[in-house]
């Protein structure tokens, strides 16, 4: 099943169309196919275990995939991280994956550090640092740093490259309601700058807020795509949710 | 008292070259998660090398030079042609493929050069300074002082300036991780390896003129001052093996004076196990340092 945002002239900056991925004899995910256009973003939801996380492992070329291909503006995705940085594509983890032992001007530095360091490669660090709050912590180890802020480095870490392709996994997880707003002003304040930003979330508010479109999977196949609207009336994705048919649920 | 004074300022300089052997096996270790234990062999085959650089005609700063590349190329032979092969999920297969190194090389120094010690001369003198009446450090001594200042402060400005330098850290910290950001962690693993082993290559040089001579064991009892530092000082911390070896220099030279030379490696001992009562993860690590 292949859902296609609208807004897209060309090629989409993420097609992923046909994706199966088997591990042993378990399906993770079966022919999931959906866009994400420039300055779109779209949330990938689900029940735990439906297959998000793989699919961003399959876009990163993390995971071997048994059929389907992913373009990345036009071009089917490369499947080292030094290409997909190339290409525009950046992604944060779900364990963060900071290096708590550098500072967090450090940690944000990384993904540049391919090529010798210079002035515009500070001054680009110092700026997404600033924007998201946390030019003041930019020496500080980020091991010593509270998890919303923790959290926030991971973003910067993901924008320092200035990507044309976000993929956020969980960013408003174990987040606070005023934390929670000011990531839905970042992530529209990504896309309105053109990046597609394609994001997994578990909170439902958080992804009605900020996406576009909702691609909702489980056990490993698309079962629903559309505005947050449509998609919360979808009987199918409740039935996915609760485990029971729609309508058979009451208060 | 004089003598006290002397002691203490030859320690240093043992010390210096300990410190600079300890910070190498702290690079591989920080690069690789391992214990080189082949340091001390793979350190004395740049030695041999740079000895018949300058026999054969060259200063002792083309030998130096020579010693130095050496010594990185054997590093990355060693690390992508053995190590790498070796299985990583525990450090057994590892230690012991480096234990058979360390046999192929030091018999194979053996078979080529010959067991023998063969005297190796500094290249400033190593007679103590006479100041108002004390012996202190010999030219020789602050040559040693001045050469691991130097190449710890360039180790230190690598690691902490440039974005190779940042690479390696991360790389050696988070491997995984790195690896998504774009960073060429293999690659940064020999690099460890190359600058760890010019590093001890170097330590080698700079202590042969000061004992015996060079022979195919010159570096055992480096190693192993210099590793008890290491462990010291954190087995991660650079720092840490700079303190930790100037100490152990130290204490070596003072109870080498004061008492005899095989008390030495009693007192390193001691000092050892000593400081790894109070502090199992040595003086200058961080815990989730070494569970990394």
């Amino acid at each position: 099943m292949t859902t296609t945002g609208s807004t897209a002239d060309g090629p989409p900056r993420l097609e992923v169309a046909g994706l199966t991925v088997t591990f042993g004899g378990l399906t993770a995910l079966d022919d999931v196919g959906f866009t994400v256009a420039d300055g779109e973003t779209v949330a990938l939801i689900g029940p735990n275990g439906a297959g998000k996380t793989t699919v961003f492992n399959a876009v990163c070329g993390l995971v071997r995939t048994r059929r389907g291909e992913v373009r990345v503006g036009g071009e089917p995705a490369p499947p080292s991280a030094t290409g997909l940085l190339r290409a525009g594509v950046s992604r944060t983890l779900q364990g963060l994956g900071l290096f708590d032992r550098l500072t967090v001007l450090e940690n944000v530095l990384v993904p540049l550090s391919g090529t010798r360091l210079t002035g515009d490669h500070l001054a680009a660090a110092h700026e997404v640092l600033a924007a998201l709050g946390l030019g003041a912590v930019a020496a500080v180890r980020a091991g010593a740093l509270p998890y919303p802020e923790r959290k926030r480095v991971a973003l910067a870490r993901a924008l320092v490259t200035r990507p044309r392709l976000l993929l956020l996994d969980e960013p408003a997880g174990g987040l606070g309601a005023a934390d929670i707003d000011q990531l839905a002003r970042t992530v529209r304040t990504v896309a309105d700058g053109g990046c597609a930003v394609l994001l997994v979330e578990h909170h439902v508010d958080f992804v009605t807020d900020v996406a576009d479109r909702v691609v909702v999977l489980d056990l490993g196949r698309v079962i629903a795509c559309g505005t947050p609207g449509e998609v919360r009336r979808d009987p199918a994705v409740e039935e996915a949710y609760l485990g029971v048919p729609a309508g058979e649920v009451r208060p | 008292m004089e003598r006290l004074v002397f002691l203490l300022s030859t320690g240093l300089a043992r010390g210096a070259v300990l410190a600079l052997f300890a910070l190498s096996l702290v690079i591989v270790y920080r690069a690789a998660r391992a214990v080189n234990f082949a340091q001390a062999a793979m350190a004395v085959v740049p030695v041999y090398v740079a000895l018949a650089v300058t026999s054969a005609g060259g200063s002792f700063w083309l030998g130096l030079a020579v010693a130095l590349a050496v010594g990185a190329l054997l590093g990355a032979v060693v690390e992508r042609g053995l190590l790498r092969l070796v299985p990583q999920e525990t450090p057994l297969p590892g230690i012991i493929v480096a234990v058979g190194l360390v046999m192929v090389l030091q018999a194979g120094l053996a078979m080529v050069f010959g067991p023998d010690h063969r005297p190796v001369h500094a290249p400033f003198s190593q007679r103590p300074f006479d100041v108002g009446g004390v012996s202190v450090l010999s030219p020789y001594d602050l040559f040693v002082l001045v050469v691991a200042a130097v190449v710890m402060g360039g180790l230190a400005l690598l690691f902490s300036r440039t974005s190779l330098g940042l690479r390696l850290r991360a790389a050696a910290f988070a491997p995984e991780t790195s690896r998504l950001l774009g960073v060429r962690v293999p690659r940064m693993v020999t690099l460890g390896w190359m600058l760890s082993s010019a590093t001890a290559a170097l330590a080698a040089l700079l202590l042969v003129p000061t004992g015996l001579g060079l022979d195919p064991h010159a570096a055992d009892v480096l190693f192993v001052n210099a590793f008890a530092a290491a462990v010291v000082g954190g087995l991660d911390s650079p720092v840490g093996a700079l303190v930790a070896g100037l100490a152990v220099g130290v204490l070596v030279t003072l109870v080498t004076g004061y008492a005899s030379a095989a008390a030495a490696p009693l007192a390193v001992l001691v000092l050892l196990t000593a400081v790894l009562l109070v502090r199992p993860h040595g003086l200058f690590a961080t815990r989730e340092a070494r569970t990394a």
